[in-house]
């Protein structure tokens, strides 16, 4: 067991997004979540993370609560997050942005010398100020500088989203490389074939719920629940 | 000349140049220089909190004066010695910027803005009120014997100018360390995207009081030497044009730069000086040289500079 999450609803305010949502994230699985736009499937995400407060329910890694921490600890109990949008530190030099991830959880040389072996085109453009890299190359390092972390779990929302297909690939062969590590890995993706590809385990969200949990194997690219909860 | 050591090279060769300035320069330039030198340790302290941490303050003038203050009141009512006084004003503006801090720092952006004026126009009225205690308006001025330090005599042109330099060196190279250290990474990570620097497991709150603690500490110590150096301690330190001051210089040269708060300050104070003796709304030129930076140099001098080319500027 790794990530479980129970009954949980939370929203922005007075408005509620997640309505008693549950699902759980095992060791060295990656678990993908589809929806249609608006099904909630980020603010989950921000919810996991602490950035939207939960108005019930429980979020426990390893059988440790989290959803009352505040969000600023989250990331220290193993929990990473690639937001969408990446979100680079763009005047930083893609070695000062791996530095900051290091930094927080007092990281050394052996786990950067982990996110860049796994990210070889990282190590060439260290000196490179972060916002002039491509998509792709943004996006690795917003991955590299989470998995600085060492987390057991890595949060993923959309990382393929308006990258090229060479990147798209690299990315997914990333994932899957993850997954060899004991990683959980929860992936928001809205692409059907990466989802046939990448993960062990599906949930379908609408309404803030999640409506089915299907184990990758069980389903195909024709397969009605895709036509359903995300509608293609 | 390695990438990390042209920064080095680049601000001791400014240290180089201010030290033989004073050889060449006439008494009125070697003073306005040391002025300079003193406001720009002001403006560096705001570059801290500003420029690489992204925190907006129109209360500076409250740390600056309360390096004055703790600086001057000591010697004025206690009879201290120089060398304790003056570290009695660095700790007074560290001090007040971390109480101001923890209040306001649970606010961001513009709301940040207000509540640090508000604490700044409350330490100005503060030393009005108290005028028994503080000299009110008027102020007061450092006796002549009290600026006596190691047998050199602060009041005279030559020590003076050394001990400006001296505190302008140390206080630039802590800055040069500083922003290129880890913690400084961090400031730069929390100015670009608190959320995500959040997401690191940075505590934002935690960073900014730290980084405004520093800023405090420059403050607190620009204003101790300035009343220390130039012998008089006023609530003028204390208004608002002191907190918009450093603002500009930093605007001017170059938010994020180690050299922009002192450049900004040497053309401010030399475009005012040099504007009034043509006019007295010499504000009108400072207004319309503003204009045409934030037209054509949005990111400050050394800012734009940067961008353009020298990428290793610190």
């Amino acid at each position: 067991m790794m990530l479980k999450v129970e009954g949980l609803s939370a929203g922005y305010g007075n408005i509620t997004i997640l309505r008693d949502l549950s699902f759980q994230a095992q060791a060295g699985e990656v678990t993908c979540i589809m929806g249609r736009n608006g099904a909630g499937k980020s603010t989950l995400m921000k919810a996991i993370m602490g950035l939207v407060p939960a108005s019930a329910g429980t979020i426990t890694l390893n059988g440790k609560a989290v959803q009352s921490l505040p969000a600023h600890k989250v990331p220290m109990e193993g929990i990473a997050y690639v937001p969408q949008g990446r979100r680079l530190f763009g005047p930083l030099t893609v070695a000062e942005n791996i530095e900051v991830g290091l930094l927080a959880r007092k990281k050394g040389a052996k786990t950067r010398d982990f996110v860049l072996d796994l990210f070889p085109r990282l190590r060439e453009r260290l000196d490179q100020v972060s916002s002039t890299l491509s998509g792709g190359e943004q996006q690795m390092l917003a991955i590299a500088r989470a998995l600085c972390l060492e987390p057991q779990v890595l949060l993923l929302d959309e990382p393929t989203e308006g990258l090229q297909p060479s990147m798209i690939q690299l990315i997914r062969d990333t994932v899957l490389s993850l997954r060899k590590t004991g990683m959980a890995t929860v992936l928001v993706e809205q692409r059907v074939d990466a989802v046939l590809k990448m993960s062990d385990r599906v949930c379908f969200m609408a309404h803030g719920r999640v409506e089915a949990e299907v184990a990758t194997g069980d389903l195909g690219p024709q397969s009605s629940l895709f036509r359903q909860f995300v509608g293609v | 000349m390695s990438l990390s050591a042209k920064p080095l090279a680049l601000h001791l060769g400014l240290i180089a140049v201010l030290f033989a300035a004073q050889f060449m320069l006439p008494s009125y330039h070697a003073t306005n220089v040391s002025r300079i030198m003193v406001l720009s340790v002001f403006a560096m302290g705001y570059n801290i909190a500003f420029g690489y941490t992204g925190l907006l303050s129109l209360g500076h003038a409250l740390f600056f004066a309360a390096g004055m203050y703790g600086m001057g009141l000591p010697i004025w009512t206690l009879g201290w010695a120089p060398v304790p006084a003056l570290i009695a004003g660095l700790v007074a503006g560290g001090a007040l910027a971390g109480l101001v801090g923890l209040l306001a720092l649970r606010t961001a952006g513009v709301s940040f803005m207000i509540v640090t004026l508000m604490f700044a126009q409350a330490g100005y009225l503060t030393l009005l009120y108290l005028n028994t205690h503080t000299g009110g308006d008027e102020g007061f001025v450092v006796d002549s014997a009290a600026r006596m330090i190691a047998g050199f005599d602060l009041s005279t042109d030559t020590p003076r100018y050394m001990a400006a330099l001296i505190l302008f060196a140390i206080a630039m190279l802590i800055c040069l360390w500083l922003v290129r250290s880890p913690f400084g990474r961090v400031m730069v990570a929390m100015r670009e995207n608190e959320e995500r620097s959040r997401m690191l497991g940075y505590n934002p709150f935690r960073v900014k009081l730290t980084a405004l603690v520093i800023s405090g500490l420059y403050a607190g110590m620009a204003g101790a030497a300035y009343g220390m150096l130039f012998g008089y301690v006023g609530a003028t330190f204390a208004t608002i044009q002191y907190s918009i001051l450093p603002m500009l210089y930093v605007l001017l040269g170059g938010a994020g730069t180690v050299i922009g708060p002192f450049l900004g300050a040497l053309l401010m104070f030399y475009l005012i000086d040099i504007a009034s003796g043509y006019t007295t709304a010499y504000l009108f030129v400072v207004g319309a040289a503003l204009v045409v930076l934030v037209l054509f140099a949005p990111k400050g001098i050394l800012g734009t500079i940067r961008e353009r080319g020298l990428k290793w500027l610190p």
